[in-house]
C-alpha cells in the first residue's frame, strides 16, 4: 500500500521524485487532478507535513499548479512537462556516466556499454 | 502560543536514580513526534509527567503553556504503557466509560475503528487476546478529539497488518493541530510518518530534530542512526 523508500536521502526529496516521475511518465496526465494532500499522505504512507513540503516544492518547478479553493493540477503545458523530461534525463545519465567514467571507461566504451543493454532487453525501439 | 509542550530544565530523582536530568524541550503543535530511546532512557517518566503521574523534582512541564492540571488533562489523550482497561467491562461499556469521562470523546470513530479491525463489542475485555486488548486500548484513546496525544509503546504487541492500519489511522484521524508524541522501539515500522524525533539517553536529550534533517544530514535513516548512537 505505502510506497517504499530508501534509508539514504530525506523523505521528502523521495516524494518529489516520485510524484515527479509519475507525471513524466504519464500516469498523472496533464490537467490530472491530484488527491488532497491528506489523501495523498495516506495512500504514501507519511506524514501530511512532508507531504505538502514536497507538493510546495514539485510546485516551484511549475509542473503543478493550485487553483485556490480547489486543489493542485498537473499542468496542461506539455511544453513545460517536456522540459522537466528532458532536465530529468540529462540529471540521470550524468550520474551513470560519471559513475562508469570512474570507472576509466572512453566514450566509445560507454556508448558501447548503452547500447549493449538496450539490446539485451530485446523490445528496443530501433 | 506555538508550543504544545515544553520543558524547562525538567528533572526527576527517584530515591537513588536520576530518570530525567536538566531537559530542555519544545514540541511545536501539528507535529507527529517519536520519542526514542534505549530501555530505561527515561521515555516513560517523561510521558507520566506530562500526564501528571509523577511530580518534577526540579523544573517545569507546561502544556499549551499551563501547568499540569485538570485543563491539561482535557486536552491530553495518554496511552499508558500498561494495559488499563477495566477487565470485567465489555467493550461497549468500555466505550460507554470513555465517552462519559471525557467530552470529546468521539463515539463515531471508536465505531468505524472497531468495525474496520473487527472487534466484537459485546465481549468482555477479559476474553479477548493481548493483542486485539492493545487495539481496544488504541481506539479509545484516539477516538478522543484531543491536541496531544501521548502514546506509550502503542504498536509493540500488534501484528504487522494492524501496525499499518494503526499509522494509517494516525495519519487520518489526527487534526492538523493535533500533536501526537510516539515513544517506541520499532523505528523503522514509524519512521516514515513522524515528522521529528527525540533522541533520549540516560535521562538527557541527545538529539532533537526533524526526520528530514537527520537523513539530510546523515545520508542514514533515523532507524540506522538510532542503531548507532545506541550501539550496545
Amino acid at each position: 500500500m505505502s510506497w517504499s523508500f530508501s534509508n539514504d536521502r530525506p523523505i521528502f526529496q523521495q516524494l518529489v521524485d516520485i510524484i515527479i516521475l509519475k507525471i513524466l511518465s504519464g500516469e498523472y496526465q496533464p490537467g490530472f487532478k491530484l488527491d488532497a494532500v491528506r489523501d495523498l499522505a495516506v495512500t504514501a504512507g507519511v506524514n501530511p507535513n512532508t507531504m505538502q513540503r514536497a507538493l510546495s516544492e514539485i510546485e516551484n518547478t511549475g509542473i503543478i499548479y493550485t487553483k485556490r479553493g480547489d486543489g493542485r493540477y498537473v499542468t496542461e503545458d506539455t511544453g513545460k512537462i517536456a522540459e522537466v523530461r528532458n532536465s530529468y534525463v540529462a540529471e540521470k545519465t550524468r550520474g551513470f556516466v560519471e559513475s562508469v567514467k570512474a570507472l576509466g571507461l572512453t566514450v566509445n566504451e560507454i556508448s558501447e556499454a548503452v547500447k549493449n543493454v538496450l539490446n539485451e532487453g530485446g523490445n528496443s525501439d530501433g | 502560543m506555538d508550543n504544545i509542550l515544553e520543558c524547562r530544565n525538567l528533572s526527576k530523582i527517584y530515591k537513588n536514580a536520576i530518570a530525567l536530568s536538566n531537559v530542555n524541550l519544545q514540541i511545536k503543535k501539528g507535529r507527529i513526534v517519536g520519542l526514542l530511546g534505549p530501555n530505561g532512557s527515561g521515555k516513560t517518566t517523561l510521558i507520566k509527567l506530562a500526564n501528571g503521574l509523577l511530580t518534577p523534582t526540579m523544573g517545569d512541564l507546561l502544556i499549551d503553556g499551563m501547568p499540569i492540571g485538570v485543563e491539561t488533562k482535557k486536552i491530553v489523550s495518554y496511552l499508558p504503557d500498561h494495559n488499563f482497561l477495566t477487565q470485567w467491562m465489555s467493550v461497549n461499556q468500555m466505550i460507554d466509560y470513555f465517552a462519559d469521562f471525557y467530552s470529546d470523546f468521539s463515539r463515531d470513530r471508536a465505531d468505524r475503528m472497531l468495525e474496520n479491525l473487527g472487534i466484537d463489542r459485546t465481549k468482555k475485555i477479559k476474553t479477548l487476546s493481548k493483542g486485539t486488548q492493545e487495539k481496544v486500548a488504541l481506539i479509545l484513546v484516539m477516538s478522543r478529539e484531543a491536541e496531544l496525544y501521548m502514546l506509550d509503546e502503542p504498536i509493540a504487541g500488534v501484528d504487522p497488518a494492524t501496525r499499518d492500519y494503526i499509522l494509517r489511522t494516525i495519519i487520518t484521524n489526527y487534526n492538523e493541530d493535533a500533536t501526537i508524541i510516539i515513544s517506541t522501539h520499532l523505528i523503522s515500522d514509524i519512521e516514515q510518518i513522524l515528522s521529528d524525533v527525540i533522541f533520549i539517553n540516560h535521562g538527557e536529550v541527545a538529539l532533537c530534530d526533524t526526520v528530514d534533517n537527520i537523513r539530510q544530514r546523515e545520508g542514514k535513516s533515523v532507524d540506522e542512526l538510532f542503531r548507532e548512537v545506541f550501539r550496545c
